[in-house]
């Protein structure tokens, strides 16, 4: 392909990165297009429709909050077992913390918040029969085991995600009781209790007194050999040819059913006194090397897309491609190789040179923290585009906010003492796909209903009343969190003037900070809910920075650069924002997401190393593309431009079509993972 | 007129090729050089040019110039590019140029210190030797090939993809693996299993594959060997991963099953049990080439040959046996129609696939009576052996014969399948003509078939096996021997009189008499069990005796003053023990003083077994209630039996103190 071999021009943003992705577009395309049959049908608009509600709007999580309740509705159910007394809640914690690293690895594109992975079995979906203990996990059988009647069963708690392509749990065999009569298998939700798996329909077992397996009949098929007492037994679900295989000690014993529906649960039913079994959902390494299995199901899904047939008519593609490239290149105002591009392929750009370079010069600005110059800029170069979008510009202006506290706008710089040589330099290319470091934020600007939440919960507002005894309690330790007690004294005195609530609180705040606060934020804040742009929030939740950022975070980052005059430039921009805040809410009415945005920044204040603090992700560099992508995308917008180039749209519909996947059942979306094909 | 265009154009096409031979006689190096070039273009792809050129005599000039030490490198470079372009075609061609000793000429050209020169000497030798007609030791006449091959390995990929290449094609016996391994073949191979290039890789690992094949000596120093931190083994394991290439895969669990075969792997490691026996079993599924699936089917086969575990979690392995029946459905129906090509592919390998499935359930049931059952109960099973049997391939019928052997170790199977398909039948067949592998395994499984409570003895009897059975005892190899006398004595177990004298008169007391010193102890064992088995029931015993009587006390004399091991002994004393147990006789051993020297002597033994059964012969000879007994007993009181019968009564062993007082309870009555 043309593409691949394409020799890059350095320019002043780096972009190699982002070019190198598009070698792989091809893959991409095909990614997208894999797709059940019964999906084929629908439009592409539909798709489109998703962009339209994203750009660079910060919701709340609704999935952080779920995700906190149903952890808090787990612990407290395990409270009054066994097994907490034995190992204490240490050894629990490390064996939860196992558990979750294994079934991330082992499923990394489920998403957790929409489709959970069974870890247990359900203390309310089982027949009265079934006795629970050792976290759920063991199961033993309690009623009189006279006959089939007498028969027990237990669900999992949740049913296998369809994104787990293949999925794999394995039951130890502790004792086989009186008769051996233990069924292990899937069943769906609804199906009796009072019965072993298989009996009946939509319930699947493979029996251990015969080695029969039973699909949906009370008559088994000759199947496998049987198993008893020290046997572990696996069951193995492949969501993507709907099969599933049984393993006894590590040995596959070859398929067991096809035609399976979807939603199934583990589990496992028991007839005679005695007999006990112990599940492993992922708790401990599985007898069977199930990621071998895996193995070859990711490269057969991955040759499958390798191999998808691409347009019939000669030349297309490439064409096709080399247009994404050109959009991809203009739209980031990579004017010098966008030329060269199109010249060497023959194409025609659409937007001239002057404007690409404009809007070059600005996204540089943006990149590189001064917003002061880059909102200046705007207002030369494009007179009423921020006029016509207030939100705009108050997003901007947030950003210069933020970059007044970094010390890198252009505002605060010429007045700081600090040189802000290692701040400015913007350290790479814009990364509009996600790059290995910034997996969770750089995504987001394609992403379109995905949002990027680093929820901050609204207690800061609650600091407000602490605002007389704390602060005299705060200096008589002398405890200040700013760096000169003659700082915030001096901040004090401004605030003091302030009627703003919401900007004041935050510089109390500042004051009167204390430890339960910033407990507070770790726990229900950022490190639990980033989420990651294209799946969902499913993917790693990295949001470390870079080397460099730490090292210079250590080194002592100062507050505006630490020139008191900036601090006090700063400040009253603070107020300025407030106000521009309340005169953009009598206008157009309320805006929860601008509320959270300024209510955000003004959090940095409540810190007193602001780099280093729960909020300190907002002066990462990295934060400035979301706001650099939006104002490109509203320029290009004027000039009736896409305000997306097509190769993210391409990129966001691959990302959204295997979400719908998931949704819908098809497995094979698990080994398909669209960063895979972004290198 | 269509005849006459063809020759014209043939004698254009021949015309052009001599144009190119003409080229390379010019006197100007540089048109030379030229004509080389343009030859290659020329020979590229296409089969009836490079015949053209070799007829022409091409090939000798090339050689010549590729020799020339006068003669630029690019010149000698392009000679030997052209030579393996020509190797490249028909395998006639490959003929052509062995004949004009191309391999000499090229090994001598890798002593050139020109890479490129080399890798083209290397691609050409890779292109000859991997040829089934080119003799492969050709590669070992010179002993210097072999160390500077070594010496080229660490050069380039491509000297290590050809290199490793003509290894592996050139290691066809034991005498190959051992210049190989003595030549450092492991230590240079080995770090090339990590290459960057896939071919590197490959061909390094079929090398190991060759060479551990039933060498212990390599096997045992490649499980020790480390590659960059990480035991050869983990390297091959991780080359068996599902992600990895089929034939890469296949290859490495090739590697390991000879490992294990050669003891340099425990059959209950890990990396078998859970590896290399699932990555095998894999291999048998559908979803594979045919190639694959009877390369599978074959080293799992010889994997788990000796080990029942391994035979046992082979059988329930994702349908092992079932999947092994899809083996016989070749060529489908489907492909006869559908598709000629799919058809001719199809019957290429049908043979093969039988063959492998036959082996492989030979091998899952030669130990554990669940697994014959589960065998014989697939569907199908026992017609598609007996049609195995007489089929043309001759590997085909070895290979089910041995199935059927392996299957016929069941009491059970002998008693319902294999009589209920008369296996018999086409087993008799095969037993006629048949080349000496096969018949050792046929009678084998016939001697099996004849045991006493097989229905299948009568059938068998009457079709008159004991005449071909005798001739297998005249056979030149012992194992044809063994089961010749090993299948009479099973049918003279408890058998009619009528049946006895038959193999007796049918054998000949001389042949009986030239097993029973035969060298080969197995023979001699089952032909005194022979003996026991037709000297058993008492009118039977006299009967045999006063026909053949003489000769078999001198046999047995023979064997018991002769060099033999405790069994043989043990055997030759019950022999005589069921001659006292006859009416008249007991009069061969009453009137020969030496044997009864013999008995007493072996009374004494320091072997409880020899006492035991030299003790059976005394009471025998002095019970009670039979004509004569009184004189018998006197007699042997005289010869001081009675003392030593009392001192045996206070053995330590219960069996010996209990036959003695039996004995001499006869004394007392």
């Amino acid at each position: 392909m043309v593409v691949s071999t394409w020799t890059l021009q350095q320019e002043g943003l780096g972009f190699k990165s982002s070019l190198s992705c598009l070698s792989c577009s091809l893959h991409v395309l095909s990614v997208s297009l894999w797709v059940p049959s019964e999906y084929s049908g629908f439009h592409p608009k539909k798709w489109i429709g998703w962009s339209k509600c994203g750009s660079g709007l910060l919701l709340t999580s609704q999935f952080t909050k779920t995700r906190v309740v149903a952890m808090s509705g787990q612990s407290s159910g395990g409270g009054f077992l066994m097994s907490v007394v034995v190992h204490g809640d240490s050894a629990l914690n490390e064996q939860e913390k196992e558990l979750n690293q294994r079934l991330r690895r082992l499923y990394p594109a489920v998403n957790e918040n929409e489709t959970p992975l069974p870890r247990s079995w359900s203390p309310k979906d089982k027949f009265s029969y079934i006795g629970l203990s050792q976290n759920n996990l063991r199961v033993h059988y309690k009623g009189h085991g006279k006959t089939p009647k007498d028969a027990a069963s237990v669900r999992a708690t949740h049913p296998i995600p369809a994104a787990c392509g293949v999925y794999y749990f394995e039951v130890k065999i502790i004792s086989k009781g009186r008769d051996g009569y233990m069924g292990i298998g899937l069943s769906a939700q609804g199906v009796n209790m009072n019965r072993l798996p298989g009996w009946d329909k939509h319930s699947y077992g493979y029996h251990g007194d015969d080695g029969h397996s039973f699909c949906s009949s009370g008559t088994g098929q000759p199947y496998g050999p049987t198993f008893t007492t020290g046997d572990v037994i696996g069951c193995c679900v492949n969501l993507i040819n709907n099969t599933c295989f049984y393993t006894k000690n590590g040995h596959s014993l070859g398929i067991a059913f096809t035609d399976l529906p979807p939603n199934l649960y583990p589990t496992v039913g028991l007839q005679t006194p005695g007999e006990v079994v112990d599940a492993n959902f992922g708790q401990h390494p599985f007898v069977f090397d199930i990621e071998d299995y895996m193995r070859e199901w990711r490269t057969k899904i991955q040759a499958q897309i390798d191999r998808f047939p691409i347009g019939e008519r000669e030349g297309e593609w490439q064409s096709m491609i080399q247009k994404m490239v050109a959009s991809y290149l203009v739209h980031h105002s990579y004017c010098a190789t966008a030329e060269a591009f199109a010249k060497s392929t023959d194409q025609a750009v659409h937007e001239e040179l002057a404007s690409i370079k404009n809007r070059q010069k600005i996204q540089k600005l943006v990149l590189s923290g001064r917003m002061g110059e880059a909102i200046e800029t705007t207002q030369q170069l494009y007179p009423n585009l921020l006029e016509r979008n207030p939100d705009l510009l108050f997003m901007l202006k947030v950003r210069q906010f933020i970059e007044m506290v970094n010390g890198t706008d252009s505002e605060v710089r010429c007045l700081g003492g600090r040189s802000p040589k290692s701040q400015d330099s913007y350290p790479g290319s814009p990364r509009p796909f996600s790059s290995p470091s910034h997996k969770a934020s750089s995504s987001q600007p394609y992403l379109t209903g995905t949002v990027q939440h680093y929820s901050h919960h609204s207690q800061c507002e609650n600091f407000t009343y602490l605002w007389g005894e704390k602060r005299q309690e705060a200096n008589k330790r002398g405890n200040f969190f700013l760096s000169s007690p003659d700082l915030s004294t001096n901040i004090h005195q401004l605030t003091d003037t302030i009627s703003t609530p919401m900007f004041e609180s935050f510089l109390v705040s500042s004051l009167s900070n204390d430890v339960d606060m910033e407990v507070d934020h770790f726990t229900n804040g950022v490190t639990e809910s980033s989420s990651n742009g294209f799946l969902n929030g499913t993917s790693k939740h990295t949001t470390e920075p870079d080397d460099c950022d730490v090292e210079s975070a250590q080194s002592k980052r100062q507050l505006c650069g630490g020139s008191q005059a900036a601090i006090e430039r700063m400040i009253h921009f603070g107020r300025e924002l407030q106000s521009m805040s309340e005169h953009l809410r009598r206008e157009c009415g309320k805006n929860s997401a601008n509320k959270k945005m300024l209510k955000d920044a003004f959090s940095l204040l409540a810190y007193s190393d602001p780099w280093n603090s729960p909020v300190g992700y907002q002066l990462d560099a990295i934060q400035r593309e979301p706001v650099c992508s939006t104002l490109n995308s509203a320029i290009l917008e004027t000039h009736n431009l896409p305000k997306q180039p097509p190769l993210a749209q391409a990129v966001g519909q691959a990302a959204q079509c295997l979400a719908m996947m998931a949704r819908t059942g098809s497995g094979s979306c698990a080994f398909a993972s669209v960063d895979d094909y972004l290198h | 007129i269509f005849v006459q265009l063809e020759t014209k154009f043939r004698r254009e096409v021949t015309a052009t090729s001599r144009h190119y031979v003409d080229r390379l006689f010019d006197p100007d190096p540089q048109k030379v050089l030229q004509g080389v070039i343009d030859m290659k273009n020329a020979v590229i792809g296409n089969n009836k040019q490079k015949a053209n050129l070799i007829v022409l005599g091409a090939v000798p000039r090339l050689l010549y110039l590729l020799q020339q030490s006068s003669s630029s490198m690019e010149l000698r470079t392009e000679c030997a590019v052209v030579l393996g372009s020509l190797a490249m075609g028909t395998e006639n061609n490959i003929k052509s140029l062995v004949d004009c000793h191309i391999i000499p000429a090229l090994l001598q050209g890798l002593l050139s210190s020109d890479l490129i020169f080399i890798e083209a000497c290397l691609r050409c030798l890779r292109t000859v030797f991997i040829s089934p007609v080119t003799p492969v030791q050709l590669l070992y006449t010179d002993p210097t090939v072999i160390p500077h091959l070594m010496s080229l390995l660490s050069n380039s990929l491509r000297t290590q993809e050809y290199i490793t290449q003509i290894f592996s094609h050139c290691c066809k016996t034991p005498e190959h693996q051992t210049i190989l391994f003595n030549h450092g073949a492991i230590q240079n191979i080995a770090p090339l299993l990590i290459s960057p290039s896939y071919k590197v890789r490959m061909q390094a690992l079929k090398c190991f594959s060759v060479l551990a094949y039933e060498n212990t000596q390599v096997s045992m120093t490649l499980v020790n060997v480390l590659v960059d931190g990480e035991l050869l083994t983990q390297v091959f394991v991780k080359m068996m991963q599902r992600d990895q290439p089929i034939e890469m895969q296949l290859t490495a669990a090739k590697c390991l099953t000879y490992m294990c075969r050669a003891s340099a792997i425990r059959t209950d490691d890990s990396c078998i049990v859970l590896k290399t026996l699932p990555c095998l079993v894999r291999m048998c599924s559908k979803e594979h080439l045919l190639e694959e699936r009877v390369e599978g089917a074959e080293t799992l086969a010889y994997l788990m040959e000796p080990d029942v575990e391994l035979q046992r979690i082979a059988s329930t392995t994702d349908h092992l046996v079932a999947m092994l029946a899809d083996y016989f459905k070749y060529p489908s129906s489907v492909s006869a129609i559908t598709d000629i090509k799919r058809l001719d592919h199809d019957l290429k390998h049908a043979h093969e696939l039988r063959q492998a499935a036959f082996k492989l359930y030979a091998s899952l049931g030669s130990n554990d009576e669940d697994i014959r059952k589960k065998i014989t109960e697939t569907e199908n099973m026992m017609d598609r052996i007996v049609s195995g049997l007489s089929e043309s391939s001759i590997k085909v019928r070895l290979a089910a014969v041995r199935c059927l052997h392996s299957l016929s170790r069941s009491v059970q199977q002998l008693r319902t399948s294999f009589h209920d398909h008369a296996v018999w039948k086409p087993l008799m067949k095969l037993l006629q003509n048949a080349p000496d592998e096969v018949l050792v395994m046929a009678s084998s499984t016939l001697c099996n078939l004849l045991l006493e409570f097989s229905p299948s003895k009568e059938p068998i009897l009457e079709s008159g096996v004991i005449e071909l059975l005798c001739s297998l005892t005249q056979s030149d190899s012992p194992a044809l021997r063994v089961n010749g006398i090993w299948a009479l004595m099973n049918m003279a177990f408890q058998a009619d009189q009528k049946v006895k004298v038959e193999i007796v008169r049918c054998l000949g007391t001389e042949q009986l008499f030239r097993l029973l010193s035969d060298p080969d102890t197995n023979v001699l064992m089952k032909t005194l069990g022979l003996l026991r088995n037709l000297l058993s029931t008492r009118p039977h015993i006299d009967q045999i005796m006063s026909s053949h009587g003489k000769q078999i006390m001198q046999a047995v004399t023979l064997i018991l003053e002769a060099e033999h091991s405790i069994e043989v002994k043990e055997q030759t004393l019950c022999i005589l023990a069921n001659i006292a147990d006859g009416n008249t006789a007991k009069d061969l051993i009453m009137t020969n003083d030496d044997m009864l020297q013999k008995i007493k002597y072996y009374m004494g033994h320091s072997n409880v077994k020899l006492q035991l059964a030299a003790t059976f012969c005394v009471s025998n000879l002095i019970w009670n209630e039979e004509d004569g007994s009184q004189e018998r007993q006197d007699k042997l009181r005289e010869m001081g039996f009675v003392d030593i019968l009392h001192k045996l009564t206070q053995s330590s062993d219960p069996n010996l103190s209990d036959r003695a007082k039996t004995a001499l309870q006869q004394y007392l009555a």
